[in-house]
């Protein structure tokens, strides 16, 4: 219970604003009633001494215990996308081990090598080479110490499921695996011919489902340490880069003498948060708390958004320039330019970002959905003013992010509540939080001329694309946490690289005259980072529908054109699979019901050196009403070697809904001073009524590296609606989203 | 929200009454989670909104995240957790699994709650019917086709049991 008295002192201490405020009461044991389920505390270890992980040697990914159990240390964490099974897949094959004796750990800055950013389609490509060498070296060893057990050469032993045998005697792994393994991963270990694999290629259940699907602690969301309080953040509904765009004037907790439980208001600088015993309680005193802010700026309005972008100032970068564009523009039969523009779109998870901190004087331990738990620990002890070692994070899947979400955000939160109280703090997001502050895909605009030759064949292509960096995730440095730019003092902004929007940005096609042209500006109107892609979605958006203009310029049909401008074997494979089973160019099923039908193609190879993608889009257009639904896709993948085509086909379906869900509903809006898209009501995404039919054909490439799959089929799915509602209706839709009020606009000015 | 103490109230979840400690306006959700351990349902938007807080009141689909636990003291509620368990799966989480249909899987358990309220009510339904009972329930990551499988699959197993 409060008094009088601890009231005037909070709230006099926080009208003094001092560096750090917190008033912590005294904690009320939390409440037990007989017959209660009792919940499994998470252990919080003890030692958060962070092990320095060697990244180059077996027993750094490797583990084999006398029962056979195999542990696998990974840098690279689940998001959902069925990596850990993968990955297991991967080592259970190369190591001759029982998949079922294999378990991933994965993400813990004490125990597992860094191996960066789980981002960009680069687990399977990156981690899974690394793990199928130390694999492969530790079945080289495990063979070497069997020999000398056995007495019998290593050219007549062979292994199954763990067991090595010869003719007459076996032994398991287990039995050979007392020590460490103290040997280097050198590379040289022998793997198999993948015409050998059982376990790689095969579609294995994901291993993360069944916790997911009966209630099992499988999220972040789920943590609960013993004595753990609950936080929430109160902030103004806006902010960008370089500041919050105001100033906390004053505090008043007047209202929260009302609500129970409540342990502490926590401020410093702007920042603020409240801490209580139970959820709710945080919850109804983050809304009573009253905070003056001073008046805020106003931003930019939203109609002149891509206006801005190309006046910004921006430097200039030229990634590419082959021939002599001017003289191929100066001979070209046929000229054509067109504009394409991106909105700020939001990750739009179904889960607020949450985590758990325990930050006590000399160490801390933070249970986090990041994806780079390495960056996020370094940059957490730089603002904690934590000797880095001391720093412990540990990775507990979110909800599903498609990149940087405000998973590392929330991480600060709870880092500088549990500070401030000195108890684990427990702190999600509200849903207004993570709409209004979670760092966004950013908006974006590309010019594209083009000259065709008498042929119809493309001479001349200048592309120039103006992007904020796609890259703000925290490195190490703090100043990219929210947090660390709300205290006082606000940790100085460290700059940022030149991070995604650049990609897919050349075109993939044979042009002898070919200029990208990248205008990078710095100031984007809301705060942003990586978004599923990065500029690969409107980066292809913009190339692909150009292609499909240009294709009618030439009297070509769309498949056609493009194949006569690749030489790209796999390119090709791609678009000819995919027309063959869209059935392109025959007729479209009749209709009755007054909609126009049409169908489109896009094609696009990730970052123009990985997977390659070719997608045909079905859509009915209402004339009346503008409405697009898109009713049939048909997707050609190829990512090289195949590791488990039912997690690929699931990738590629989420990647097919998502992009039609961001070319046809999505956009981040806001006012003069503020995101007004905040709730699921103003943020619309795809829903099941208006979910196509999807068919995916998996390309294998036996042999071939295997390149990621997160992203690829995410980049050409909006041309390829833009495409085929220009088939439909011929009307071009250049601008995301293609709402009916632009598709209306588009049909009348066609 | 309103600001009341907390008081005592007795819940009825997954046949168990439960007596817990809570304000009556304190919505169901939190209850569920914090106070009685159970993780199925999830807070995605505390609006009703999404549907990842979906549990069957009465064996109706409600959302936990809006209903205060004082309205629901004299109901049966069933959570994710009393459909199955890892160990005996119903025949829905079964399904789901068969079809492997989640990605993150965050917001299955309001995908696989609202599939029991729909299959209780019209056991065979069309896959138009389906996607409408699916309407209001969210997912990020584009699992749909597999989880209108995964319901497909779950309405006939119900018929070759029953």
């Amino acid at each position: 219970m409060r008094t009088p008295r601890t009231r005037r002192r909070l709230l006099a201490g926080l009208l003094l604003g001092f560096g750090v405020m917190a008033f912590v009461r005294r904690p009320r044991t939390l409440a037990r009633e007989p017959g209660l389920v009792a919940m499994p505390p998470t252990q919080t270890p003890q030692d958060v001494q962070t092990r320095n992980v060697a990244a180059d040697t077996v027993d750094t990914y490797l583990a084999i215990a006398a029962d056979g159990q195999v542990t696998v240390r990974v840098g690279k964490v689940e998001l959902g996308t069925g990596i850990a099974t993968a990955l297991a897949q991967i080592v259970a094959e190369e190591l001759d081990a029982p998949l079922d004796r294999v378990t991933l750990v994965q993400g813990d800055t004490a125990t597992t090598p860094d191996q960066g950013t789980t981002a960009g389609s680069k687990s399977l490509q990156v981690a899974g080479p690394l793990l199928r060498q130390a694999a492969a070296e530790a079945r080289r060893i495990l063979l070497d110490r069997a020999s000398e057990k056995l007495g019998v050469p290593v050219d007549r032993l062979r292994v199954a499921d763990g067991v090595v045998r010869s003719d007459a005697r076996s032994v398991a792994y287990g039995e050979l695996a007392g020590k460490p393994f103290d040997h280097p991963v050198t590379g040289d270990a022998p793997v198999k011919a993948s015409a050998d694999y059982r376990v790689v290629g095969q579609s294995i259940p994901r291993r993360d489902l069944l916790a997911k699907l009966t209630g099992g602690e499988a999220f972040v969301h789920d943590v609960r340490l013993e004595g753990m309080l609950h936080g929430r953040v109160v902030r103004p509904r806006v902010r960008t880069r370089d500041g919050i765009g105001a100033s906390v004037v004053a505090v008043d907790d007047g209202a929260l003498k009302d609500i129970a439980g409540v342990i502490a208001v926590v401020r410093n600088g702007d920042f603020v948060g409240v801490v209580a015993e139970r959820e709710e309680q945080a919850v109804a005193a983050a809304r009573a708390l009253n905070v003056t802010w001073s008046a805020l700026p106003e931003l930019p309005a939203q109609a002149d958004e891509h206006a801005r972008l190309r006046a910004m100032p921006s430097e200039t970068r030229v990634p590419v320039n082959a021939g002599d564009l001017e003289a191929a523009f100066a001979t070209a039969a046929v000229t054509h330019a067109a504009t394409f523009d991106q909105p700020w779109q939001a990750h739009a998870s179904m889960g607020p970002s949450c985590a758990v901190a325990d930050v006590r004087a000399d160490g801390a331990t933070i249970y986090a959905s990041s994806q780079n738990v390495y960056a996020l620990a370094r940059s957490l002890a730089s603002l904690l003013g934590l000797a880095p070692e001391r720093v412990r994070v540990i990775y507990r899947e979110g909800s599903g992010c498609y990149g940087h979400n405000g998973a590392d955000d929330v991480s600060a939160d709870a880092a500088l509540l549990s500070r401030a109280v000195g108890r684990p703090v427990r702190v999600q997001w509200m849903r207004e939080d993570e709409f209004a502050w979670e760092p966004k895909g950013p908006a974006m605009t590309s010019d594209i001329r083009a000259g065709l030759d008498a042929g119809g064949n493309i001479v001349a292509w200048d592309y120039r694309v103006w992007t904020p960096t796609h890259g703000t995730r925290p490195g190490g440095e703090p100043s990219r946490l929210l947090a660390a730019q709300l205290i006082d003092p606000p940790v100085a902004p460290a700059p940022y690289g030149q991070v995604g929007g650049d990609r897919n940005a050349p075109t993939i096609y044979t042009v002898p005259n070919n200029r990208v042209t990248v205008e990078w500006v710095s100031s984007p109107t809301l705060r942003q980072s990586s978004l599923r892609s990065l500029g690969g979605f409107h980066n292809t958006t913009a190339n692909e529908i150009f292609m499909d203009e240009l294709a009618r310029l030439a009297s070509a049909d769309p498949v056609a054109f493009r194949l006569r401008h690749l030489g790209d074997p796999r390119a090709v494979d791609v678009l000819q699979r995919v027309a063959e089973r869209a059935g392109w160019g025959g007729p479209l099923p009749e209709r009755s019901d007054g909609l126009l039908i049409g169908r489109g193609v896009a094609f696009a190879r990730y970052e123009t050196a990985f997977a390659y993608v070719a997608t045909v889009a079905e859509v009915a257009v209402d004339p009346a009403s503008g409405a697009v639904r898109v009713e049939r896709v048909v997707v050609a993948h190829d990512c090289g070697a195949i590791v488990n085509p039912d997690g690929l086909t699931n990738q590629i379906e989420g990647n097919v809904i998502q992009g039609i869900s961001r070319a046809l509903l999505e956009e981040v809006t806001w006012g003069r001073h503020e995101v007004t898209s905040l709730t699921w009501a103003d943020y619309h995404i795809l829903t099941f009524p208006d979910v196509p039919e999807i068919d995916v054909i998996l390309i294998d490439r036996p042999g071939e590296p295997s390149w990621g799959a997160g992203e690829p089929a995410i980049c050409p799915m909006a041309a390829a609606v833009s495409n085929a509602i220009c088939d439909a209706t011929g009307a071009r839709l250049r601008a995301i989203p293609y709402t009916p009020e632009r598709v209306l606009a588009a049909i009348r000015n066609g | 929200m309103t600001t009341t103490q907390a008081s005592r109230t007795e819940i009825s979840v997954n046949g168990t009454r439960h007596a817990v400690v809570a304000a009556p306006e304190t919505p169901l959700l939190y209850v569920l989670r914090n106070e009685l351990g159970l993780n199925a349902a999830k807070f995605g938007c505390g609006l009703g909104r999404c549907g990842a807080c979906t549990v069957l009141r009465d064996g109706a689909a409600i959302r936990a995240c809006e209903v205060p636990v004082g309205e629901v003291s004299g109901a049966e509620l069933i959570t994710l957790e009393g459909l199955g368990s890892a160990d005996e799966l119903h025949p829905i989480q079964q399904a789901f699994l068969d079809e492997q249909a989640a990605q993150c899987g965050f917001c299955i358990p309001g995908m696989m709650m609202t599939t029991a309220a729909l299959l209780a009510e019209n056991p065979q339904p069309t896959t138009g019917e389906i996607r409408e009972a699916l309407r209001d329930t969210l997912c990020r990551c584009g699992a749909h086709v597999r989880i209108l499988r995964a319901v497909e699959r779950a309405a006939r197993a119900a018929k070759e049991g029953s």
